[in-house]
Order: C-alpha cells, then sequence, then structure tokens
C-alpha cells in the first residue's frame, strides 16, 4: 500500500476533526526547557483535573514544542480562547480547568500581545507550540508533508534546486554559503550513491534553536531531509545529533520511525520510483565535529579530525560519495520554500540575506528564551522590544554572536540591522544563531578568556597553530585576568591571532581568535586596565579584589 | 619523472621581489604543489610529511601562497592546477614557519643538549633552516612520562611534535596499527593499543619503523647516548617500490 | 595482511569475565545491528556507556575484536571524545553546565565553590565515590541559566545554594539510608 495524497488529506481532516470536538485545547511546552521546570507534572495534573471535573469530552491537554519564551517555563496555552500561562505549577490544574468559562486566572496570565510575541515572524518555527511532536498526524494536520508531495510529484529535482536557488538561503550554520549553490554542486556530481547530513551538532555553547526545533518539530527536519534527497538525487541520510540532547534524540527516533510506518520516509514514497531512509548517528562531545569533514569523520566512526579541503564534501563526503551537508534550521526552512514558493522567501529579510533566522536569547536579558525575526532586523529591537531589556536596571553592553567562532557587537551597533554582511563589517559573525546579552557586570577579558578556553579544549589538536597556538592565546589572556600581564603581552596577543587565523587547518583554528579580535578592537581599554592598573571594572577578575584587599 | 612545470621569477608588487620564490605551474594536476617543487628544487620546509607516507597536512610548516586567494595553502596536500601561481617563500609565509616552529617548540621538552639525537634531529635542523634564534612564547611545560618498557626502544613523550608518522607507518606500512593517539588538543598524546606500556603491546612487532620515521628523539634505540642516534626513513619508498614490483 | 589475522589481541576477543550479563547483549545488539561493520564503533561504544556507566577496558577490547579495529583505535576514540568516560561514575552525578550563558550567569563561581565543597575537580568522583563531578559544554538549555543536571534531571536557574543543597541532600539522604538498614561500613565517612 502506497501513500497518496488523499491518504495525506485524510489523516489531517480526522485529526482536525478530533481536535475541533473539544471545546478546549489546552497546549503544554514540553520541550526542554519547560521540561526542566516541571511540565510534565503540569501536563499530569492538568489531565487528572479534567477527570476529576469530568470534563474529559471538553478539554483535551496537548504536549506541544517550545512557545518560545524559556524564561518564565512551564508555559501553556489555551485555544481557542487565546490565553496563556506562565510559571504553572501542578497546583493551579484546578483554578486552570474551573476558568475556562469565566475569566482567566489572572496571577499567571502571559499577555499575548507581548512584544516578544507580536514581533516575530515564524517560519522554521510555525509549528513550534502548535503540533505535537510525537505525533505525526499533528504535523500532517499543519500541512506536514505536502511539500514533499508536491516536490515528487509537480516538480523536477531541478526544479526544486531552482526555488531553493531563488529564495536566496543561505546556510543557518553559521558561514552563510548559498544553499541552492551547494544542492547544485552534489545535483551534478556524477555518482550513483550520494547522501544528505543534517548537522544536528550544536555546539555553540549558549545556543539552542536546533534542539528546540528536534524537540519541537522533528518532522519538519525529515521532511526537509527527503525533499534535499530528492534534488540531489540521494536516497540515504543522516542525522548527526548531540548525544547531550537526549530528548530531541529519542523525539527524531520516534519520528523516524512513524514517518516510516507512514511511507513518507522508505521505497516508491508517493508512488514515486523515489526511495529515502534516514538514520540517526549520535556526537559524542566534540565541538569540533560540526566541522563538515570532521562530522563525516564522526559518522564514520573514526575521530572527528578535519581534513583539508578541497575536496569539498560535496564531491568526496561520506564514504567517498558526493554529500549534501545542512545545519537544522536550513533544513527546517526547505518545506515552506517548496510550499509557497522561492519567491515568497526572498521577499522576507534583506537584499543578500533572505528569509529569518533563529536567534537563541540568552545572558543577561529579561526574556530569554527563542526568537525568530526577518533578517535585518535591528539590534535593538531584538534585545529592547522583543527581549525585553537588561534585568536589573543594568547598562547594555555588548551582544556576542556566533559563539566560540564569532565576535562581540558592542553599544554603539545597537542600530545595526542583523543581517550576514552587517554582522561581519564590525568583526562579529551570524554564526548559528547564539545570542548571548552581556551588562556592564561582564568582563570582556574574561569573556575572550572564556571563548579561548572553550576553543582550546575542543581543538582536535591536529595542526599546531590551533593546539599549541590556542593554548599560548589561552596562557596570555589567563595572566593578563590575574594580573600579571605586561604591556608586551598585548603585542604577542594580537600577533598570535593573526598566525592562528591565518595558518590553522579548520575553521574551528581560523576563527578562534575571533572573540579576542573582536574585545580587543571594541574594550582594549578594559585589557589596558588589567594590565596596567591591575583593574577589572566589572569586578570579575578576582584579581582586582584580591589586589585591593593586600593594599 | 620528468616535469613540465616551468619556473619563471614572477614578481609582486608588495614584497620584496628578490625574496619570492614563486612556481608556475602548467598541465598535470595529479601532484601536490610539495612534490612539484621538490622536483624543482625548490626547499619547502617540512615536519609531518614523510616521503612514502599518507599525507596530513597537519604540522602548517609547508605553507604557501597562491595568487589570487587571501588563504595559505598546506603544499603537502595541495594539488597543483592549471596555470596556479604559486608562492614557496615570502616574508609573511617565513614569519609564520617561523612562529608555528617556536609554537612546537614551547610546546614540550626540546632541550637538544640532552637529546639522543642531537645533531640528527629534523625539528633542530627546521630551526637552523628558518632561523629560529629564540622562542617567543613562553613554555607550556606540560610535562609527560617517558616509556622505556619495550625492550629495544625508548618513547619519550616530552620530545613528541605529533606529527603522527609513527602512527601512520605503523597502521599503513607495518599494519599493526599499534599506535593512536588519545585525547585531543594540547592534551593529545601518543598511546599503543589501550593505553598500556609500549613494551606490554600485544600487537606491536618490534619491527622499529616508528623509531627510524619519528623525525626527533621522542622514539629511539635503547642504548643510545645524547647525540648518538640517527635516523634511516630512506627504507620507506624502497618497501614501497618493493611492494609495487611484487604486486601480480 | 588485514591487522585481525596479525594481531592475537583482535582474534580472540575475551569478554570481560565479570560482565556476562544481559547488559553484553544490548552491546552485541548494537554491533549485530551495524553488521560488526568498523564505523559502528562510535554507536557501540554509546552502547556500551549507557549499559555500564562507564568504558572498561575488557569491554573496550570486547569491542575491538568484534569489530575488528584496532585497540589503540579504540582507545583513541574513547579518549576522544569527551562524552565518554573511562572511569566508574559515583552514585550520583552532578553535571554543571559551563555554557556561555551559564559563565555570564555566574556558572564558575558555583563551580569553584562545588570543587572546594566536595574537594575534586570536575570529571572526579569524590573519594567515598558518592558524587561524579561533571562538567557539560553546553546542555542548550540556556533559557534557563545556569543549569545543571542532577542524576538525570535538568535543573535550572542555580543559584550556589540549590546546588549546595541538593547535594548535602545526596549526602544527607544516604546517610539516613544506610543507618536505617544498620549498615556501619562506611559510617565514619558520613557527614
Amino acid at each position: 500500500m502506497t501513500l497518496t495524497i488523499e491518504n495525506l488529506q485524510e489523516i489531517a481532516k480526522t485529526e482536525t476533526d478530533v481536535l475541533e470536538s473539544y471545546r478546549y485545547r489546552i497546549n503544554v511546552c514540553v520541550a526542554a526547557g519547560c521540561l526542566s521546570c516541571g511540565s510534565d507534572a503540569v501536563k499530569a495534573s492538568l489531565e487528572e483535573e479534567i477527570r476529576r471535573q469530568g470534563k474529559e469530552k471538553a478539554c483535551r491537554v496537548r504536549a506541544v514544542g517550545c512557545l518560545g519564551l524559556c524564561a518564565v517555563g512551564p508555559l501553556i496555552d489555551i485555544s481557542p480562547l487565546n490565553v496563556a500561562y506562565q510559571g504553572v505549577q501542578p497546583s493551579d490544574a484546578p483554578d486552570i480547568i474551573g476558568s475556562l468559562t469565566g475569566a482567566p486566572v489572572s496571577r499567571l496570565l502571559l499577555p499575548t500581545d507581548h512584544p516578544f510575541f507580536s514581533r516575530q515572524k515564524k517560519i522554521v518555527l510555525e509549528n513550534c507550540g502548535i503540533v505535537e511532536p510525537e505525533r505525526i498526524e499533528s504535523y500532517i494536520a499543519a500541512g506536514g508533508y505536502e511539500a514533499l508531495y508536491q516536490a515528487l510529484r509537480q516538480m523536477s529535482p531541478r526544479q526544486v534546486i531552482d526555488d531553493v536557488t531563488a529564495s536566496g538561503l543561505r546556510g543557518r550554520g553559521g558561514a552563510g554559503f548559498p544553499t541552492g549553490l551547494k544542492w547544485t554542486t552534489v545535483y551534478k556530481a556524477q555518482q550513483a550513491d550520494k547522501y544528505v547530513v543534517c548537522n544536528a551538532d550544536e555546539g555553540d555553547p549558549g545556543a539552542f534553536m536546533d534542539r528546540s526545533v528536534l524537540e519541537s518539530d522533528p518532522h519538519r527536519v525529515i521532511e526537509g531531509m527527503a525533499i534535499a534527497g530528492y534534488a540531489v538525487g540521494a536516497s540515504r541520510g543522516y542525522i548527526y545529533v548531540r548525544a547531550e540532547y537526549p530528548l530531541a534524540v529519542e523525539r527524531l527516533r520516534r519520528a523516524i520511525k512513524q514517518a516510516k510506518q507512514l511511507g513518507v520516509l522508505g521505497e516508491n514514497i508517493f508512488n514515486t520510483p523515489f526511495a529515502f531512509d534516514i538514520q540517526l548517528r549520535l556526537g559524542a562531545g566534540a565541538f569540533v565535529c560540526g566541522e563538515e569533514t570532521a562530522l563525516i569523520a564522526s559518522i564514520e566512526g573514526r575521530l572527528g579530525r578535519p581534513r583539508p579541503r578541497p575536496p569539498f564534501p560535496a564531491e568526496f563526503g561520506l564514504w567517498g560519495c558526493p554529500t549534501l551537508i545542512n545545519n537544522v534550521e536550513t533544513i527546517a526552512n526547505i518545506a515552506p520554500i517548496v510550499r509557497r514558493g522561492g519567491d515568497w522567501f526572498a521577499g522576507i529579510g534583506t537584499e543578500k540575506s533572505k528569509g529569518t533566522k533563529v536567534f537563541a536569547l540568552a545572558g543577561k536579558i529579561n526574556n530569554t528564551g527563542l526568537i525568530e525575526v526577518p533578517m535585518g532586523t535591528p539590534l535593538r529591537e531584538i534585545v529592547f522590544d522583543i527581549g525585553g531589556g537588561i534585568p536589573a536596571g543594568r547598562r547594555f553592553k555588548a551582544v556576542q554572536t556566533g559563539g566560540p567562532s564569532g565576535g562581540c557587537v558592542p553599544a554603539q551597533f545597537l542600530d545595526m540591522p542583523m543581517d550576514y554582511e552587517s554582522l561581519k563589517d564590525v568583526g562579529a559573525i551570524m554564526g548559528s544563531g547564539g545570542m548571548i546579552v552581556m551588562d556592564d557586570g561582564a568582563c570582556m577579558v574574561d569573556v575572550a578568556k572564556f571563548f579561548m578556553e572553550f576553543c582550546m579544549s575542543e581543538s582536535c589538536g591536529k595542526c599546531v597553530p590551533c593546539r599549541v597556538g590556542t593554548a599560548q592565546l589561552f596562557g596570555i589572556l589567563e595572566r593578563i585576568t590575574a594580573g600579571d600581564a605586561k604591556i608586551e603581552d598585548i603585542d604577542t596577543l594580537k600577533e598570535l591571532c593573526d598566525l592562528v587565523g591565518a595558518a590553522s587547518l579548520c575553521g574551528l583554528g581560523q576563527t578562534a581568535p575571533n572573540p579576542v579580535k573582536s574585545t580587543l578592537r571594541y574594550f582594549e581599554n578594559e585589557y589596558m586596565a588589567h594590565i596596567r592598573r591591575h583593574h577589572c571594572e566589572a569586578g570579575v577578575c578576582a584579581m582586582g579584589k584580591a589586589r585591593e584587599d593586600t593594599a | 619523472m620528468t616535469s613540465n612545470a616551468s619556473i619563471p621569477p614572477k614578481p609582486r608588487t608588495d614584497v620584496n621581489p628578490a625574496r619570492i620564490y614563486t612556481l608556475r605551474i602548467n598541465g598535470r594536476e595529479d601532484e601536490t604543489i610539495l612534490t612539484v617543487a621538490r622536483q624543482n628544487g625548490i626547499d619547502i620546509p617540512t615536519l609531518c610529511h614523510l616521503d612514502g607516507l599518507a599525507e596530513r597536512g597537519a604540522c602548517r610548516l609547508c605553507i604557501v601562497e597562491i595568487q589570487g586567494s587571501p588563504k595559505l595553502y598546506a603544499a603537502c596536500v595541495t594539488l597543483v592546477k592549471q596555470d596556479m601561481d604559486v608562492i614557496t617563500d615570502s616574508p609573511r609565509i617565513r614569519d609564520y614557519r617561523r612562529k608555528i616552529l617556536e609554537l612546537i617548540f614551547s610546546e614540550r621538552n626540546h632541550v637538544c643538549s640532552v637529546c639522543v639525537v642531537n645533531g640528527n634531529c629534523e625539528l633542530q635542523n627546521l630551526a637552523v633552516k628558518l632561523g629560529m634564534t629564540h622562542v617567543r612564547y613562553g613554555y607550556l611545560n606540560l610535562t609527560h612520562a617517558v616509556d622505556a618498557s619495550h625492550p629495544r626502544f625508548s618513547l619519550d613523550h616530552n620530545r613528541c611534535v605529533l606529527c603522527l608518522r609513527c602512527i601512520r607507518v605503523c597502521k599503513d606500512i607495518e599494519g599493526a596499527h599499534t599506535w593512536d593517539i588519545a585525547g585531543r588538543g594540547i592534551h593529545a598524546r601518543i598511546i599503543s593499543d589501550l593505553n598500556q606500556p609500549w613494551g606490554e603491546s600485544e600487537t606491536c612487532t618490534g619491527c622499529g619503523k616508528c623509531v627510524q620515521v619519528c623525525p626527533t628523539g621522542a622514539l629511539s634505540e635503547k642504548g643510545k647516548s645524547v647525540a648518538e642516534m640517527t635516523k634511516r626513513p630512506e627504507f620507506l619508498p624502497y618497501l614501497q617500490m618493493m611492494r609495487k614490483e611484487a604486486e601480480p | 595482511m588485514p591487522p585481525a589475522t596479525a594481531s592475537p589481541a583482535l582474534s580472540s576477543p575475551s569478554p570481560s569475565p565479570a560482565a556476562p550479563d544481559k547488559r553484553l547483549r544490548i552491546i552485541d545488539r548494537t554491533m549485530r545491528l551495524h553488521g560488526y561493520a568498523s564505523h559502528a564503533l562510535i554507536e557501540t561504544l554509546h552502547a556500551v556507556q549507557e549499559a555500564f556507566g562507564y568504558l572498561d577496558p575488557d569491554l573496550m577490547r570486547y569491542v575491538a575484536g568484534r569489530l575488528k579495529v584496532p585497540l589503540s583505535r579504540v582507545y583513541a576514540v574513547a579518549t576522544f571524545y569527551h562524552f565518554f568516560t573511562l572511569k566508574p561514575p559515583g552514585e550520583h552525578t552532578c553535571v554543571l553546565c559551563k555554557g556561555t550563558a551559564c559563565h555570564i550567569g555566574g556558572a564558575a563561581e558555583i563551580l569553584r565553590q562545588v570543587e572546594a565543597m566536595l574537594g575534586v575537580h570536575a570529571g572526579e568522583t569524590t573519594a567515598d565515590k558518592k558524587i561524579s563531578l561533571m562538567i557539560a559544554r553546553c546542555l542548550g538549555s540556556c533559557g534557563l541559566a545556569p543549569a545543571g543536571v542532577f542524576d538525570g534531571t535538568i535543573v535550572g536557574n542555580l543559584t550556589l545554594d540549590t546546588v549546595v543543597n541538593k547535594l548535602q541532600e545526596w549526602r544527607s539522604h544516604d546517610a539516613d539510608h544506610r543507618k536505617s538498614a544498620g549498615d556501619c561500613e562506611n559510617r565514619d565517612r558520613c557527614p
């Protein structure tokens, strides 16, 4: 039995009918953020309370994905009332269920006209908080797998690639390479065996976009990979996901199984000759495996050490075959592009950066969580409107984008549009979307040291500039933060940054000096204060206190 | 082997032309820059490269510039292309190479005066060749153990530069794969089998190839005193040639 | 000649004598699922660690033999990836996140204090084998920074007090438990 579009529509209709037979749908966020605040207990108590009040026929509790505002979880959302609650505890269940017919529970109310919600534009996250990640029917009811049907039955692979090219989508993993170009290279490769790899090894310490997408909408990734497979001519795919994300792994496993059972993965998908199969591979805690060649080595069960490129994976990748490697967010953009057309996507964003970008807002900001905004949204809007500003009345100092490969954007650039080029101009990068907000309590030398420690311990050790250079850089930064540095150390620091960036083998080493370079560019005075006056303005580095005490 | 590469001096304007060695390559796209350069008598310093072993592109001493690209390329792993202009030596490259070498010296313990290969050491020769007079970086002083458990050889991790020649020769030529590299980054080090003492290794055949290819005094024969040990890696191309002959 | 026939260690895999249990079957199943291909090494090591809590040398030897991967390569992979541990974990595991958001949120200070309190460094287990202190590069729970994982449960918005309380709870709960069970073996070590 092969799946047809009628089957899909029937599943969608049944699902919608069933849902609409309930007067109230109570959506509980069960992504990792809310789960760790006890949302599973909240869900259980809501179900219990519904039973107790005998409202099983009127209310249905649904386990949905990330609602975005992780800072005030557990979050629930009641449709069709358009009421959202924050910080819900299991003991709140009677009040919530009791209030369904009356006024909302004011003490838990989360205003839905909050700029955090109203200023966003959701494409990648459009299903997050709406579909139930553990049920394929729920994804289908939201239009899921229609794009795959459309691609397989109504488009040639070339047309799919043309759409992706026309959309202007660029890789969301960090470097911003045009996705259409990458697909074309793999498409053109003359080899029978090809692979599609989804890079879900989200290593940037301060980013959780991919995690949320995988936990909240795993089928979106599967659909995107299948479309990519059809377009480039691959019949097998791998998702390389961090073992540190057990919930994402579990949901992906379940989703792949459901997709196979239904027939959107496997042989003769939608009655076409196209076959596609996806396997999971677990990462094991190595940031360098985000680098394409290291990732391939790791899938092959080897040490995750990068090799020199060329040859690029698009020509010589997994098991020596042409391999398309795209990041989770890139792949999550594919189904909407196919469904609504490349031109629609190209109409969003700026001239060179199309579409939207998901950012993980964290650090010293009121509304920590996951947001999606059109490319080119000013930083100020993200931090102060959507993010709600800096807590405790403190002053904004900088944001760090791109994690250990990126740089900081200081206050004078708050009105800068967030797109690939503007970020590059100020010495930062788009990166995967981690956005760490720092207030005046952050010491920029300490931040640079933090990232250098990260790069040092994540360096694979293969090439000398990265292996020894990052250790030397860390040593100098450690001396500066301890108040033991000399003024010449700044020159050595700059020279080493240049060397490590220019001579390292892979992207990890080549970008490792970026946080130092960018903090030196905007906050050299802090470095100087540490060296000359043994003073850490933010009071983070211990030497400041120690010297004062002895004085 | 013949080469159809020609070596016209191709001056650049941004650096002192007298100090630049450029290589203009026509035809042949199956060989590395390093191979073609050496065939034409142009010297490019190397450390992890050894004729007869698989390339790694890891020590970065053989970095060269290619006209039209801002990036640096490792000559040992970059294939030549039609009309490629390669700059194998310039003040910028020389400066980088010297700094990379200094980084290697700063990593562990490379005191030549008490080393078995003093006078016969590739690392020492490189320092002379690249005009390294001192190490500008602080010594990291990572101290490692010496493994003298093998009856004939010893391994001094403090002299190791992680070129991984020993691993490659053991895996690809001898076929034992006794050696590999444990850990990563600055804490990476050579291990035998499951991190056992070398002398207790179940897989080591005692062939000594690793000792002969080691560029420094990290792997040495027992009983040799300071400056008494010389390495003979020349057996490698010979082995390769003989194996090729033996193929049906 | 393939190394498998040249090496005594590889031709005769010896399962750990202490582990002829069903956990070995889980490992065997993983390897079988991948057709005993050498590229299943990382997946198999994940299975070993999940079943046994760490990578025991005998088990690494066993996996090496079955997958025909050199011993040194198994050890290399086991130590390259930080997710794997070669030491048995303590009874309880406290993982503190060291991601950027957690760092900005003061995780470094919490870690310093906890290290002092337990008398171990991150990555080590207390002498009484009670608590393993680990650090994570990023749990991806940056919205809850500083975050940690206590025996598998993610806890957000950590303060020094909440961490110390939790650790003390582990110690005293187990001490009570031991007292009531009449087990005096470790009495002098209980706080």
